[in-house]
């Protein structure tokens, strides 16, 4: 193990950090917000709709990412779609994610006793009413844990990304184990800048979900 | 609450508040309400009794449109509510007010946020006079010092008779109760019916499902008596209480009384 390797290696790795950082953000953003959207036309069984989100869940949520990036990388531009690696890697990344959060809020929404809906129509609120009011207040502090595990999986998950040569964490890490053969303290590196990412959120996110239960139920 | 609070006419006269006609509900095969008809005046207490299973609970969600129905016709001072039709029945909400078994409030609210979500988000009105009127109706049932409590914090009794100030502060015209006493502590019973008891009084049309036979006894003008989805006995509740037309509701009537009496 020799720190002087670590310290020559530093800039390289920061640099990896950051494009793990934001790809995971923008992926994890998209995600939620997709997953809420297809959640929600499940939840109110909007006809045609509901049942594309059903499809669109199935298709992504068993299918390897790995095949998924691929066939975005190597196999639209057969078709002449040419995008650059880091979009293939957002797309594939949100698309899973958001059948993952689809799920996740589902498991929140369905934790709403059925009368919560009824007495909401019977007061004689829309069905818009009753989301913001009821179905969106309720259903995203009960779905609040299952989407945090979502936010970790998805921030792991980027390391996949190294297939189609995306220059994140993982990707960097395996290049320079291949140039100058040094995999104990590349690998180190590694470990600990997941570590970094992955251990404060962790703990933001718990917070949060103690957070939101409190605001939004009283609980203490 | 001012004995103006509720607008009642006069009781008996004109066409009725709420008229059904031939009403049919099944589940797939299974019929549970068989032709049903029947009128409700205004001012007029109508209990229905039943053994569970009747169709007494479906009837009365039936009534504000929560049960989708296969066949008859709904009248609501006079106007025909077309089957099936949610905006229809979504406009009239507003002058039928529903309180359910349990978990009715919204916990996610404060009892001053669950009271004012109808009558400021659905009905538009200001919410100085909405407040106003909430003030009074709190008062009224003795909860006013939970008006910034969120429902958790509410015992059973205290959440039902909230429930009950929610569906009044929309004004209704008609209050249907579903069984709102079935799932509380036996000491909180008294405090929800004896609120129904005095809204009975002010002539509040009202339409219970009920498992509280001296209670029943004590409110009802008129009782319907149903048992697998048809009225088997319509009659004032006296009458009912004392002379039941039919063995059914006299079997009924005696598996209902207190353990031990002759």
């Amino acid at each position: 193990m020799s720190w002087e390797v670590i310290r020559q290696a530093l800039p390289l790795f920061e640099k990896a950090f950051i494009v793990t950082l934001r790809l995971s953000a923008v992926s994890v953003v998209l995600a939620t917000l997709l997953g809420l959207v297809l959640a929600l036309l499940r939840e109110y069984r909007v006809p045609v709709l509901s049942q594309i989100s059903t499809v669109f869940q199935e298709l992504f949520r068993n299918t390897p990412l790995l095949i998924q990036l691929f066939f975005l990388y190597y196999g639209l531009p057969s078709i002449g779609v040419k995008w650059s690696a880091e979009t293939c890697a957002i797309v594939g990344m949100s698309v899973l994610g958001a059948a993952y959060m689809c799920g996740a809020f589902e498991g929140g929404f369905s934790g709403i006793p059925r009368v919560q809906n009824e007495s909401a129509r019977a007061l004689g609120l829309s069905p818009l009413q009753m989301i913001r009011h009821v179905t969106l207040p309720q259903g995203l502090t009960r779905s609040v844990p299952a989407v945090a595990a979502n936010v970790i999986f998805m921030v792991k998950e980027t390391s996949v990304f190294t297939v189609i040569a995306v220059p994140e964490l993982t990707n960097t890490a395996r290049d320079l184990i291949g140039m100058y053969y040094r995999s104990d303290e590349y690998l180190l590196m590694l470990v600990v800048a997941y570590a970094i990412v992955l251990i404060p959120l962790s703990i933001i996110l718990t917070l949060i979900e103690r957070r939101v239960r409190r605001g939004t139920f009283g609980d203490d | 609450m001012a004995e103006a609070e509720i607008e009642t006419t006069a009781a008996g006269e004109g066409e009725p508040l709420l008229s059904v006609r031939h009403l049919r509900k099944a589940y797939g095969d299974h019929e549970v309400l068989k032709d049903v008809s029947f009128d409700v005046r205004r001012g007029q207490v109508l209990v229905l009794l039943g053994p569970s299973g009747s169709g007494k609970s479906t009837l009365i969600r039936c009534l504000n449109g929560l049960e989708t129905i296969q066949g008859g016709e709904i009248r609501f001072k006079g106007e025909l509510v077309p089957n099936n039709n949610e905006k229809a029945w979504r406009r009239l909400r507003t002058q039928i007010g529903m309180v359910f078994q349990s978990y009715d409030l919204f916990p996610n609210l404060t009892v001053a946020r669950n009271i004012e979500l109808g009558p400021t988000k659905v009905q538009k009105r200001p919410k100085a006079e909405v407040d106003e009127q909430m003030d009074r109706l709190l008062a009224d049932v003795q909860l006013s010092e939970y008006k910034d409590a969120y429902p958790r914090e509410l015992s059973g009794g205290q959440k039902q008779r909230i429930a009950i100030v929610r569906a009044l502060a929309m004004n209704p015209e008609l209050m249907l109760f579903d069984e709102v006493t079935a799932s509380l502590d036996p000491e909180m019973v008294r405090e929800v019916l004896e609120l129904m008891l005095r809204l009975a009084r002010r002539h509040m049309t009202m339409i219970v499902v009920t498992h509280e036979m001296e209670f029943a006894r004590r409110v009802a003008d008129t009782v319907m008596f149903l048992e697998n989805g048809v009225i088997l006995e319509r009659q004032s509740g006296d009458e009912f209480f004392t002379h039941p037309a039919t063995d059914r509701a006299r079997n009924f009537l005696e598996s209902m009384s207190p353990v031990g009496a002759e």
